[in-house]
């Protein structure tokens, strides 16, 4: 246990060290200096003569090269990186500046997690459980493997779009964008929580509508394996009944399926970034994309280092977790 | 001798896209109360298909005719909630697929509680986790063996807890399929003997002993029965068929033995040249009239099922050549 422990830490710690400097290398390795992007932004707004207009330029450059510390040789900037990440100093936003990188991450996080988690979460439970009806019932089976078919199959803001036309243009009663009205300010008050919640039921319907496909066919082509296997055949030929043979085969059917809970949930902090550009929703996903649109360089990066992280996270835990759910692998690593 | 199995005119298809694949195709024999009834015949011939249709009938199986008779009772086409708890009370099977025939992610002592309890809801979950180790102890498993899952086992170990699991309910008729064939020597001999105790113990009555190594049956068959593509070929006691085999096949298959109890590692006998026939479309007369040397009646040979006829008594023959009162055969 120990062992296997140590093991994987490792392991995961020099992922973490490789895809972090990655994220590093990645930007800087891009053609184009971003700083340049934003002097000329500003001095496309500013207006007066041509050589005062470059020096203010000159000026500019110079200064947000250090503000960014773009300044100093590469492997300095790199040292500072690491010792950065472990301060949670992920640098200053260019596009939102100088608001700094992590209070951006940190205030679209809670969107995410009280979005994507729920909807993660119960789009697998009831995924599984419908997958499993629609292994043992044939009439269920016809009716619902095409119909899950055509949900995996549907591009995550193809669904959104639509349901923001019937709820939001159609039948005008949901709103359309945002997390909750310009008019209110986030508080632990039931106005707020309604409209944030009115906000929240359309993202939310859409990954969960379309995420259930998957989990749903997944879980009854794992259950028709298994309820083909020789231990069901076994146990089928000892008088069990089918309850207590499919209860077995769910037990195994349930293994694959919660790698891929584990490997999504890890994808929470990345967002569901269709979904959230539908919608305008305000998690990481919609941060990431505006940092795209924006070559915020610095925004770009603290992004992918939380999802980094999320991944690893999530990953860890699978393993852990399948310590204790599937006797196969704890018996592989505390023998060996 | 009371019969405590009569199977006749048994026909068992596998339903598969090309056709019907007529693995068991007509099969008359029956089995005594307290017997070891050994079957033997080339891997392919039906053995599986025989034992696992007798217990649990199942897709791609279909049942093509016949009728298996236990204890009195038709069973072949019982209803499924009925011949439930006719299984493992009364007709039960150490599978061919032993090695894994229990889930991994259970617990032996679960799989144990959990299938009895289907049978017998009042037993304490305490008295079948005692019956079982004891049963454990008496093939030389420790009571650890509860407490571990099929992965952890040796495949021994998993041959004999299978053995323990199946014979649990003291079932009547034992179905054992290939159980020593994944065995190395040793163990081979020690599944023999533990299935002796059984039955001396009277946890089984009579035992369906299938094997395609005709050597293993010397030790432990009262009678045998030789099987070739889907049909019956000889049914005898055990000393008359090893020492005075009469169909063709039969002959061969003794005589391609080395000697007693050298098992044979080929799944295909090397010993008769050819290849048996596609169960798919098998020929229309005798299915061994392809390889056979003797060819009594090349006519009646390649066009006629020869019949399964009581030859001498106790002695059945599907050949041409032994019909009654027909001894042209050298
Ligand atoms: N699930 C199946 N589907 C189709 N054909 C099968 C299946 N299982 C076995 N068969 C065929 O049935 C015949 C008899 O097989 P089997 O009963 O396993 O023989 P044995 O046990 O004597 O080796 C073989 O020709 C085999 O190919
Ligand atoms: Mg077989």
């Amino acid at each position: 246990m120990k062992k296997y422990l140590t093991r994987k830490i490792i392991i995961y710690l020099i992922t973490f060290f490789i895809a972090a400097s990655l994220d590093w290398a990645i930007p800087r390795l891009m053609p184009g200096n971003p700083v340049s992007l934003i002097v000329s932004r500003f001095a496309q707004a500013s207006s007066g003569s041509a050589s005062q207009a470059s020096l203010v330029t000159k000026q500019m450059f110079d200064y947000f090269m250090q503000a960014f510390q773009l300044n100093i040789p590469w492997w300095e900037q790199y040292a500072l990186f690491w010792r950065n990440i472990f301060t949670g100093n992920l640098g200053i936003s260019m596009y939102l500046y100088p608001e700094p990188v992590i209070n951006i991450i940190l205030s679209a996080v809670p969107y995410d997690i009280l979005f994507l988690l729920p909807s993660i979460l119960l789009s697998f439970w009831v995924g599984n459980r419908i997958g499993a009806w629609a292994a043992r019932s044939k009439k269920a089976d016809n009716i619902l493997l095409p119909t899950f078919y055509i949900l995996t199959s549907v591009p995550y803001f193809w669904l959104g779009i639509l349901l923001v036309w019937i709820f939001g243009t159609l039948l005008r009663v949901l709103p359309m964008s945002g997390a909750f009205s310009y008019s209110m300010t986030p508080s632990f008050t039931f106005a707020f929580i309604f409209d944030y919640l009115k906000h929240w039921i359309l993202p939310f319907l859409s990954l969960f509508i379309v995420s259930l496909g998957g989990w749903a066919i997944g879980m009854r082509n794992m259950i028709i394996y298994e309820l083909e296997s020789n231990y069901s055949r076994y146990m089928g030929s000892l008088g069990a009944s089918q309850r207590l043979i499919r209860k077995y085969s769910y037990r195994n059917a349930i293994l694959p399926q919660v790698t891929g809970l584990a490997l999504q949930l890890g994808t929470i902090v990345a967002g569901a970034i269709t979904t959230e550009i539908v919608f305008s929703y305000p998690g990481i996903g919609y941060i990431l994309f505006e940092g795209i649109m924006n070559k915020d360089y610095p925004l770009i990066q603290g992004c992918f280092l939380f999802i980094i992280v999320g991944v690893l996270l999530a990953n860890f835990v699978i393993d852990i977790l399948y310590m204790f759910i599937d006797p196969r692998v704890r018996i592989a690593y505390t023998e060996g | 001798m009371a019969r405590l199995l009569d199977v006749k005119e048994y026909k068992v298809y596998y339903q598969t896209l090309k056709g019907q694949i007529r693995a068991v195709d007509g099969v008359n024999f029956f089995v005594n109360a307290d017997e070891v009834f050994g079957v033997a015949g080339e891997s392919g011939c039906g053995k599986s298909t025989l034992g696992n249709s007798l217990i649990y009938l199942k897709a791609p199986m279909r049942y093509a005719g016949g009728n298996v008779i236990l204890d009195g009772m038709e069973i072949s086409r019982l209803p499924d909630e009925i011949m439930k708890k006719m299984r493992f009370e009364k007709i039960s099977i150490i599978p061919q697929f032993a090695m894994d025939a229990m889930s991994p992610t259970k617990k032996i002592k679960n799989i144990v509680v959990d299938l009895v309890r289907e049978h017998d809801k009042k037993m304490s979950e305490k008295d079948i986790i005692d019956l079982a180790i004891k049963r454990f102890k008496m093939v030389g498993l420790s009571e650890n063996v509860m407490n571990m899952y099929s992965i952890e086992l040796s495949g021994g170990m998993k041959q004999r807890v299978v053995m323990v699991i199946s014979t649990l309910l003291n079932p009547r008729l034992l179905i054992a399929d290939e159980i020593t064939s994944a065995l190395d020597v040793s163990s081979q001999k020690f599944s023999v003997e533990m299935l002796d105790e059984f039955k001396e113990k009277k946890f089984v009555s009579s035992v369906i002993f299938i094997t395609h190594d005709i050597s293993v049956l010397y030790q432990i068959a009262d009678r045998i029965m030789i099987m070739y593509a889907g049909h019956v070929v000889e049914i005898g006691n055990t000393e008359d068929i090893v020492s005075k085999p009469l169909h063709p096949y039969t002959k061969l298959l003794i005589s391609s033995l080395p000697k007693m109890g050298v098992q044979f590692s080929q799944n295909r006998l090397t010993g008769i040249p050819g290849y048996p026939p596609n169960l798919l479309n098998p020929p229309t007369g005798c299915r061994f009239y392809d390889r056979c040397p003797l060819r009594i009646d090349p006519q009646k040979c390649k066009n006629e099922i020869p019949p399964l006829v009581e030859y001498m008594p106790g002695r059945y023959i599907a050949c041409w050549a032994y019909t009654k009162g027909n001894d042209k055969n050298g």
